[in-house]
């Protein structure tokens, strides 16, 4: 099998305009006769729903939550980038381009970053004419900020909640068009399978989650706007519902995973407090601007810490360790995510954490608050203290915050070409929900760029090019195929139903994130990677032999949601496991232990590792086929980073 | 921790409902409320019994997707969402009432998941400006001074919960209608349709079965993100103005 990335000829600054020129067009009349599917409302789905029913497409929008605006988007905090250069301080497009690049390890395509630094400009334009409030300077125009691995103020925000307003910005565009008609919207409902007639995706299988009723959808073209993966690890700061069915399930269909080891760690979250816990709650990294990490010197210290002998304080400036400082001299606590996380890690491992689990270190603002005032880092930081005093019950003016690394984002996900079209015919995947163009490691503000870029300025065009080649003609509901994937959908859960095992959906959930987490995480060998792979294949012959899902599919019935997207995590994991056991280098989020410089960095290997790997299944419980994609960078050079 | 969980139980919109009373054992105070319902929740799936429904997402307080009435109060005795109170809230040996938001508009579907898609209908009445995407001015081409920026940011940050509305004896949706209308109502983005916006979307909310302003302010004073009573006042002003001038001011 061979992938045709469609990356168009040309130079890198022309390729976009001379695609969108060449691309095929449907007449503003024809536009009418055509339907399209998008699962998912978060910034990427509502942006694209939005904008495909106002060129006069007919939209159907599905959404799991009870209403769109409820998309996980809506959590983000810092901000987007756009290459807008506001502050003369020597941003453009080519510059937004090389720090993605370079900030993804050069593990994505020139051509698609590139066109995601052109359009990024369009995206704040779009967004302030929607009426998002932005934050402003007193002259009335807009303010930008600084934000990790760029030497460029490019980030517009709007305070804490920039996600949350960019989003309800496209949800406004796509109520707009649900009160035209043009968008039909379903909220409560999940997606269950994809069903192709001829070799193309031509509709959706759903289920209502109030009542259970398993429905057929149809139509010319599907997006799946359906976010990440990052439940896989059971704890992460993805919200409950984040799942990767919708997806998974295309995948199943044909459509190539890429990419699925390549996962962000996000050095500052609350940690883990017992095992109780849902959920991680992130903290913005830019409280690593004023904070210094450190953990004692000796394990011992650590331990009378861990038995709450002694406090933070009594800790003598002599017997604590500031690690990232010692280690990186010139970056100190500001080195990229992926550094801080993974040297989080090895302390703890050593048995240096210093919370009642051992898996935490400390963020100390004490010599910020001795330099500035409290008033100053109140001002700066206020609302992330009041929200670390909220979870914590601990105040970090007085004692140390403890932060540990939290899964955050996927970088990989569904294969997809410069259309962003998957390798099935009518099947688009947008947003976190495609592999796309953050490579190995995602640069912070970068996720609402990406978002909104392939909903609002990219899809639009190219999904033209695609129906423009499609007939008008109803997609026929009748069709065999709608009727087979239906029973396949009821199948699973009546499987699902009849088990009637003794352990809940959770128990096995939470097994299956240990196993990923601690073999598939921050670090990876290739003998955990081994034995993580058979630990998942019992825990998935366990889970389809004794998992207890109680209640009828008939009614609204939470446990039986959780088990659908719980058996398809448990494959994923698999697959995650085949491709970091595959790539024998080291790169962004993706550290194999047996692949690192001699000062213990991320050691690529550009002649044997510089491709997408795209994976395709082959049938259940069988090995998936890697597919290659090689990736040529023609106008970046390729360089080892060092934060030292 | 120990505790008497007394929840409402309704099987599904039709069913009539009821309390029924469990107690939990070993709850942390760490724990988040919710976290301390998925306890409840894997006992009763491992005793056989239906586990308690209710809605969450996020879990960090900006969705909106979380509710429960605890204790008579919307999200709980703290002014935060659900998913942000924690148990160290509460004493050992308490009991603990969990009901869903009471309103007409928002039929409870099971347990104490209820609809609120009605909020929804109320952003499609005129809740938006109307641009397509593209063609539209430079971002910096309209220039917002930084205290009405802020002011329509403040409005913005509602996250259509619903807790003004269980607070409400009324069952009034003034203060999430208002948030967005002042919103656009501020902005020079959304001035030109200011008129309309306020009349449809007023109208949209009375069909929805809200009730009429108490003016007691319960919603403000509930409200996790503390979205202001002023903007009930914008709103009233906006409508006023709409309805008695001419089309054309």
């Amino acid at each position: 099998m061979i992938l045709d990335s469609k990356i168009p000829a040309g130079p890198l600054e022309e390729k976009w305009t001379k695609h969108k020129f060449n691309s095929k067009l449907v007449n503003p009349a024809n536009k009418r006769k055509y339907d399209v599917i998008v699962v998912g409302t978060g910034l990427a789905g509502a942006s694209a729903a939005a904008s495909l029913a106002e060129l006069g497409y007919n939209v159907k929008a599905f959404c799991f939550q009870d209403s769109p605006r409820r998309a996980h988007s809506i959590a983000a905090q810092g901000g987007i980038n756009a290459a807008k250069n506001y502050q003369n301080d020597g941003d453009s497009i080519f510059r937004l381009f090389y720090d993605t690049i370079k900030g993804g390890d050069y593990r994505s395509r020139e051509a698609n970053v590139y066109r995601l630094a052109q359009v990024s400009v369009n995206i704040i334009d779009q967004c302030v004419a929607q009426g998002v409030p932005f934050a402003r300077e007193y002259g009335g125009l807009l303010a930008n900020r600084s934000f990790g691995g760029a030497q460029v103020s490019r980030t517009f925000y709007a305070r804490g909640q920039t996600g949350q307003q960019l989003l309800l910005g496209a949800y406004s565009a796509l109520s707009r068009q649900v009160a035209n008609g043009k968008v039909k919207l379903f909220p409560r409902t999940e997606m269950m399978d994809l069903v192709m007639v001829d070799g193309h995706a031509r509709g959706i299988v759903t289920r209502n989650l109030i009542t259970g009723a398993v429905e057929t959808h149809a139509a010319h073209a599907v997006l799946l706007c359906t976010g990440g993966y990052g439940n896989v690890f059971f704890l992460s700061t993805n919200a409950m519902g984040s799942n990767v069915t919708a997806a998974w399930r295309a995948h199943k269909k044909g459509a190539l995973f890429a990419n699925p080891c390549f996962t962000q760690i996000h050095p500052t979250c609350i940690p883990v407090s017992g095992d109780h816990q849902s959920k991680l709650t992130l903290m913005s990294e830019s409280l690593r601007n004023d904070g210094r990490v450190w953990v004692p010197k000796t394990v011992e210290t650590a331990e009378k810490l861990r038995k709450k002998q002694i406090k933070p304080a009594d800790i003598k400036e002599d017997d604590r360790d500031y690690f990232l400082e010692r280690k990186y001299p010139s970056f100190g606590n500001l080195v990229p995510r992926d550094v801080a996380s993974r040297n989080a890690k090895y302390v703890c491992d050593e048995g240096r954490g210093v919370n009642e689990t051992g898996e935490a270190v400390f963020l100390d603002f004490r010599d910020a608050i001795a330099r500035d005032s409290e008033d100053t880092i109140r001002a700066r930081y206020g609302n992330l203290f009041d929200m670390y005093q909220q979870i914590t019950g601990e105040n970090p003016y007085k004692t140390p915050m403890m932060i540990y690394p939290a899964v955050h984002y996927t970088m990989g996900g569904l294969w997809v070409d410069y259309n962003l079209m998957t390798n099935i015919p009518g099947l688009y995947a947008l947003g976190e929900a495609n592999f796309s163009d953050h490579g190995a490691n995602r640069l912070g503000a970068s996720a609402l760029m990406q978002g909104l870029a392939d909903g609002y300025f990219v899809v639009p065009y190219t999904i033209g090019d695609y129906l423009a080649q499609t007939p008008p003609k109803k997609v026929d509901e009748s069709h065999p195929a709608f009727a087979e994937a239906v029973d396949k959908v009821k199948g699973g859960i009546n499987q699902l139903l009849n088990i009637k095992g003794s352990k809940t959906v959770d128990h096995f959930h939470k097994r299956l994130g240990k196993i990923m987490w601690n073999e598939c995480g921050m670090a990876r060998t290739a003998e955990g990677l081994k034995e993580a792979k058979k630990a998942i294949k019992a825990l998935k012959k366990e889970f389809w032999s004794d998992v207890k899902v109680l209640g009828e599919n008939e009614e609204l019935n939470q446990s039986l949601e959780k088990a659908n997207r719980v058996a398809d995590f448990i494959e994923l994991g698999e697959l995650m496991i085949d491709d970091a056991l595959n790539r024998n280098e080291s790169c962004g989020g993706h550290f194999r232990e047996e692949y690192q410089t001699p000062e213990g960095e991320a050691l690529r290997d550009d002649e044997n590792y510089a491709y997408v790997a795209a994976w395709k299944f082959m049938g259940e419980d069988q090995e998936e086929e890697l597919v290659k994609e090689p990736l040529e960078f023609e106008n970046v050079k390729l360089t080892q980073r060092s934060y030292k | 921790m120990k505790l008497t969980l007394k929840i409402w139980r309704q099987k599904n919109a039709s069913d009539k409902g009821g309390f029924a009373t469990y107690p939990v054992d070993g709850i942390s105070t760490d724990m988040s409320f919710l976290e301390m319902l998925d306890v409840l929740n894997e006992e009763l799936t491992e005793k056989g019994e239906d586990p308690v429904h209710f809605d969450h997402d996020c879990r960090e307080g900006i969705c909106g997707m979380c509710s429960l009435y605890i204790n008579g109060n919307p999200h709980g005795p703290l002014q935060t969402t659900t998913c942000q109170l924690h148990m160290r809230s509460f004493s050992d040996g308490e009991t603990i009432t969990i009901e869903p938001w009471r309103a007409k508009a928002f039929p409870v579907v099971k347990d104490l998941v209820v609809n609120r898609s009605a909020f929804d209908r109320i952003i499609q009445a005129g809740g938006y400006v109307s641009v397509n995407t593209g063609g539209v001015p430079d971002a910096n081409e309209i220039p917002i001074p930084k205290t009405i920026a802020d002011e329509a940011f403040d409005a913005a940050t509602c996250i259509g919960c619903g807790a003004c509305v269980a607070a409400c004896k009324n069952a009034s949706a003034m203060l999430f209608t208002s948030a967005k209308i002042s919103q656009l109502a501020l902005l020079p983005q959304g001035k030109v349709e200011r008129k309309t916006r306020a009349e449809k979307m007023i109208a949209q909310m009375d069909s929805e079965g809200f009730g009429a302003c108490t003016n007691t302010g319960a919603c403000a004073a509930e409200c996790p993100k503390g979205i202001s009573l002023t903007n009930i006042a914008r709103m009233n002003r906006e409508y006023f103005s709409a309805v008695v001038s001419s089309d054309n001011m």
